[in-house]
């Protein structure tokens, strides 16, 4: 007899499940925060993360950076032109960039370059027990593995936003200033005087930092959490970018409201 | 109670997600024995082993090392009397993004704060053990199995532990890697004065360099006995496992229903 | 892996990443320019301020002397009451007139100061006293054809 119940049963099992791993995630953060100290007091450890998450995700992020600048200086340029107002160019690039593009973007490329290779190392050190071997060997493997990985993310986020949003305003300028002709000295005064520091910038980084912070803490998770298999691993690599990737637009949407409600 | 007793195991019950795995285990390990743990795969070897490292709580019954009892330790206790274990692994768990060098001083690095030149002569040293004292530059990918597991159990010794446990050393060894791994751990073991428990079904390579054997099937002790004592055994169990027969206690059959119930039966619900 | 050449890949991400945020500060925003002065605040109170929005800037002669602190609606006038930040190194004189621009026909409202005559300069915390509201386009509109139909009328 077919059981009609299983799609209302699995549905519910699906939900439980959910709220299970957000709860263990949530003492998971609390373990790698009670166990931070090792990370920072052996500095090796750290800059080997800070490598791998920052220094080999510079290259994706310079050249999308440069090719975003690209296309926003080539569209913005288009529609601006329609006003009369091509000056403004400088102002759409930065103000794009500075506020959403930047911290957006390079988050979404963060979680699958540095994100989804933090998974995948964690994971196989799972899978393969190094993990169980260094408990043994009465080395906290939070302390020693997840930790530094988590906040070689969370340092290594934030600069490559901003890498990102300046090689961004520079591929504008390239387009705006050196191909179509847009003066030089508009696309430049005419940023400075809209872009504002404190309220567009520094709102900018802060961003960054919640992204770094949310794909840092989703890939030790999804790595630490992953079943010891081979499958298990490749699944928790997905669950990675797709969770960062929900997680970066959620995030923006709220910290944007709060941000940049009302004013200009 | 005797000093000479290194691990002592009473009663010990342990159960994953409500199902048993082991069910009331006792067993005595005396100080610089080598003991071998045999039987089937899933019967809780590996489960036993990590109860006594204090990786897993167990559900019942006591685990003491030295007098102190394992299972009720906190996690800093825990890891001061890991420091006095080491473990190897089934597939050695080397951390594959250093090399054997870095590997074997690992222990060494993260628990003491010796100088860099006396980490590298205990390294050297304990690669010499193995006799892998060339390889300390390799990489772990670049090593066969056997030399991968020899260099975990450099690794294992690294800090002169009391007691060494060896998760299935012999698994997935060409003979003369296993002659040598056997070897080894017998040789280690004295030269050490430690204590070692194997965890294993290898019966002939183990039966060859162990002083005691326990039997394990479904979660209980169900034969121990000296390596003679076990080859002269006239208990089904160990005849069958000694033997290697497909027909005895243990069954080669998964549970099932009938042949007649599920090729004649089966017909009705289709 | 040698932890030397490690260090100089992090330390030159760390360094470029850094430039890049100065990049965004001093060149992109306008740390350099409008925040480094102190700022002493005047008061206006307008009748309409139109699309006027805080942060906005305040001009003298075309010269951006300020900004636009704080935008509230005063209960007992049901004036716009304007709270600006001016730059401390300028003083305005006492008769100085406040007005709402806009910059081009469709960019960003600012307040402009018109400097009068008087000796005396306006203190801190003070409120200008004469003011001219922003033009609304809709109102002006209505008036140039209420005006127009109005001259016609007179013509016949």
């Amino acid at each position: 007899m077919p059981d009609l119940f299983k799609p209302i049963r699995r549905l519910g099992h699906a939900a439980v499940e959910r709220i299970w791993r957000l709860g263990f995630a949530t003492r998971f953060l609390f373990a790698i925060l009670q166990h931070s100290g090792m990370a920072f007091l052996r500095l090796p450890l750290l800059l080997r993360e800070i490598y791998f998450s920052g220094v080999l995700s510079l290259v994706i992020i310079l050249v999308s950076g440069l090719f975003v600048g690209l296309v926003l200086g080539l569209q913005g340029y288009e529609t601006l032109q329609r006003y009369g107002s091509t000056e403004a160019l400088g102002v759409l690039v930065a103000l794009s960039l500075t506020r959403e593009l930047g911290p957006v973007v390079a988050g979404l490329l963060f979680a699958s370059r540095a994100g989804s290779s933090i998974t995948a190392e964690i994971g196989l050190m799972k899978a393969t027990e190094q993990l169980k071997a260094m408990d043994m060997m009465a080395v906290s493997p939070i302390a020693r593995v997840v930790a530094p990985r988590f906040w070689g993310g969370v340092i290594a986020m934030p600069l490559l936003a901003a890498l990102f949003s300046a090689m961004g305003v520079i591929g504008g300028w390239l387009i705006g200033v050196v191909f179509i002709g847009v003066d030089d000295g508009a696309f430049w005064s005419q940023m400075q005087a809209s872009v504002d520091f404190r309220y567009d910038i520094v709102n900018g980084v802060i961003k960054s930092m919640v992204f770094g912070f949310a794909v840092a803490l989703i890939a030790v998770f999804e790595g630490y959490d992953s079943a010891p298999t081979a499958e298990g691993v490749s699944r928790a690599i997905t669950r990675t970018v797709v969770t960062s990737a929900l997680a970066i637009l959620a995030l923006d949407f709220v910290l944007t409201s709060f941000m940049f409600r009302g004013t200009s | 109670m005797p000093t000479d007793i290194l691990v002592d195991i009473e009663d010990l019950h342990f159960a994953y997600d409500g199902r048993p795995i082991l069910r009331g285990i006792d067993m005595r390990i005396p100080r610089g024995r080598v003991v071998a743990i045999m039987g089937g795969s899933g019967c809780g070897k590996t489960t036993l082993l990590r109860c006594i490292g204090g990786q897993l709580r167990p559900s019942g019954g006591v685990v003491r090392f030295g007098g102190d009892v394992v299972s009720a330790m906190s996690e800093k206790d825990l890891y001061r009397l890991r420091r006095k274990m080491g473990m190897l692994f089934q597939f050695g768990a080397l951390f594959t993004d250093m090399s054997v060098f870095d590997n074997v001083a690992f222990p060494l690095r993260e628990h003491s704060a010796l100088p860099e030149g006396m980490v590298r002569d205990l390294v050297l040293m304990k690669l010499e053990a193995v006799g892998l004292r060339g390889a300390g530059r390799l990489m772990p990918s670049e090593l066969s199995g056997g030399m991968a597991r020899r260099v975990a159990l450099a690794r294992a010794i690294a800090l002169d532990p009391m007691l060494v446990m060896y998760d299935e050393p012999f698994a997935g060894l060409d003979p003369i890697a296993l002659g040598v791994i056997g070897q080894l751990i017998r040789r280690l073991n004295d030269a050490l004065g430690a204590t070692s428990i194997m965890v294993t079904h290898d019966v002939h390579e183990s039966l060859a360099i162990v002083d005691y054997v326990y039997f394990l099937s479904e979660g209980r002790v169900v034969a121990e006995g000296t390596p003679d004592e076990i080859r002269t055994s006239r208990d089904p169990f160990v005849h069958q496992f000694v033997h290697a027969e497909a027909a005895g206690p243990v069954r080669f059959d998964y549970p099932a229903p009938t042949v007649g119930d599920e090729f004649l039966g089966g017909r009705r619900h289709a | 892996m040698n932890r030397t050449v490690l260090d100089l890949w992090v330390g030159f991400f760390v360094a470029i990443g850094i430039a890049a945020l100065l990049f965004l500060a001093l060149k992109v925003g306008n740390l350099s320019s409008a925040q480094l002065s102190e700022t002493y605040v005047l008061q206006a109170k307008f009748d309409n301020i139109g699309g006027l929005k805080v942060r906005g800037p305040v001009k003298s002669a075309g010269v951006v002397v300020g900004r636009i602190a704080e935008i509230r609606f005063d209960p007992a006038s049901y004036e716009a009451v304007v709270v600006l930040n001016v730059d401390g190194r300028y003083r305005f004189p006492k008769d100085t007139f406040a007005s709402i621009y806009t910059a081009g026909l469709l960019g960003e409202q600012y307040v402009g100061l018109d400097v009068g005559g008087d000796e005396k300069m306006l203190n801190p915390g003070e409120t200008i006293a004469k003011t001219q509201s922003a033009v609304v386009l809709e109102k002006m509109i209505s008036q140039f054809l209420f005006n127009k139909a109005a001259e016609g009328q007179d013509n016949k």
